[in-house]
């Protein structure tokens, strides 16, 4: 019956990949990609929780008595549009590092940290 | 997850972007499969939409490719690995894929699911849950939202001199004398959309949708315009600094539909007070506040595309500038 786990071993495996590029990755852009892997892995996690078999959406009809769960919908439906504002902000930071830096690789700019002290 | 994977290995940012936008796509059809319709329209827009095209612009100014790595990933890949079967092991306790006996199923979601018809009178949970019954937790984060356009406000914004903005005008009318077919087709479909957004504005009491959902159609659509047209047609239509005022304008909506029923003697942000019929002020008060949400998502959309496509032509114009003075 272990089989009944797989969606979070999806997860699991979406968010390792997502996580992975963050550390492992000296590109900020990418790094920001990453994360947003990261983000949508708990947002697929909630969502796969809601879900009931044989539920439908949560929409009240007629003649249904079995709906999924709607509270997680609410939290990553609001989650999705904050984590595009705060990816925004990221951008923006990785495009002022852009000019102020010459470059988003994280070595190079720690190379020019190190020259400057 | 092969797309997923596939992001890890290219080193071109391009390549990566559009995959991510491919990615965004397919987990808002997942999210249909899990019966979220309303989380799916918002993937939708907001992951296949709106994410790429700002990593888009963020690209122009950053470069392309990636450096390929001087270390080796070993040691992340170890770190990486322990916590995953960390996580497995983690899974094993959990209840089952689709068991409706699972704990999340038996603690607020059946008031929710049986009560929420008499109380609120909407018949999609999902708004009746994001508007009423956690409205405060919306706001909270209506105001995130709002924090975020102000930070990319800050980091991003350029001040114009008028010698500089016809060197702009010049290059815009460059890039954008072409693609008449694109035009056309884009101002045939603009007002289809702007319209989709208001009707998922306002019937997001009875179907899917919502203020979230339909800030960001809208905010999509108004990029589409400004991607084909121009940043100074766009401009010229949609002043910035309405925008602005919009996107506050937007939260103080929000906040004071909460502070007139703290001023009616019942709890913030409780609508009942706002109309002698509890289940009418309910209606009033999701109306009212779902408007809120959509008029600061939207304009904060625009603010943060509008910004990163000033910064962009900014530089793009410096660059042309210090070019001239190589050849002079």
């Amino acid at each position: 019956m272990l089989m009944g786990l797989y969606n979070y071993w999806v997860v699991v495996v979406l968010m390792m990949v997502g996580f992975y590029i963050v550390i492992a990755h000296g590109n900020l852009i990418k790094k920001i990609v990453g994360l947003s892997i990261f983000q949508t892995s708990v947002f697929i996690f909630y969502i796969s929780m809601a879900k009931v078999d044989g539920g439908t959406a949560p929409i009240l009809a007629e003649g249904i008595s079995q709906y999924s769960n709607p509270l997680p919908h609410v939290l990553i439906l609001t989650a999705i549009v904050v984590g595009i504002a705060t990816t925004a902000v990221g951008l923006a930071l990785a495009v002022r590092i852009k000019e102020a830096y010459g470059s988003i690789e994280e070595e190079e700019i720690q190379k020019k940290d190190n020259l400057d002290c | 997850m092969v797309v997923a994977i596939a992001i890890v290995r290219l080193k071109d940012l391009l390549a990566v972007i559009m995959l991510s936008g491919i990615y965004g796509l397919l987990s808002a059809s997942f999210f249909v499969a899990m019966d979220a319709v309303d989380v799916a329209f918002t993937e939708a827009s907001v992951g296949a939409g709106i994410s790429t095209l700002l990593m888009l612009v963020a690209i122009t100014m950053t470069g392309r490719s990636e450096h390929p790595a001087r270390h080796k990933p070993v040691l992340a890949l170890i770190v990486v690995f322990i916590t995953g079967i960390l996580l497995i092991y983690g899974t094993l306790d959990m209840p089952y894929f689709g068991s409706a006996q699972a704990p999340v199923h038996l603690h607020v979601a059946p008031r929710y699911i049986n009560d929420s018809m008499q109380e609120i009178g909407v018949p999609n949970i999902v708004t009746s849950v994001l508007a009423s019954y956690r409205a405060f937790d919306t706001f909270g984060e209506v105001v995130v939202i709002f924090t975020a356009g102000i930070g990319v406000l800050a980091l991003l914004s350029v001040v114009r001199r008028p010698e500089d903005i016809t060197k702009i005008d010049s290059l815009n009318d460059l890039m954008h004398a072409e693609h008449l077919i694109l035009r056309i087709v884009v101002k045939i479909l603009i007002p289809f959309i702007l319209l989709y957004a208001l009707y998922v504005q306002f019937h997001g009491d009875y179907g899917p949708g919502g203020g979230f959902q339909a800030g960001v159609i809208f905010a999509s659509a108004i990029f589409l315009y400004a991607m084909l047209f121009g940043m100074n047609t766009a401009r010229r239509v949609i002043n910035q600094s309405v925008v602005q005022f919009f996107a506050a304008i937007g939260v103080l909506l929000y906040g004071s539909v909460g502070v007139v029923s703290l001023l009616n003697g019942k709890n913030f942000l409780d609508y009942s007070a706002l109309s002698t019929d509890p289940i009418a002020g309910q209606h009033l008060g999701i109306l009212l506040i779902e408007l809120g949400v959509g008029l600061t998502v939207a304009s904060v959309m625009v603010i943060i595309f509008f910004n990163f496509e000033g910064r962009r032509e900014n530089s793009q114009s410096l660059e042309n500038k210090n070019k001239e003075n190589k050849k002079a």
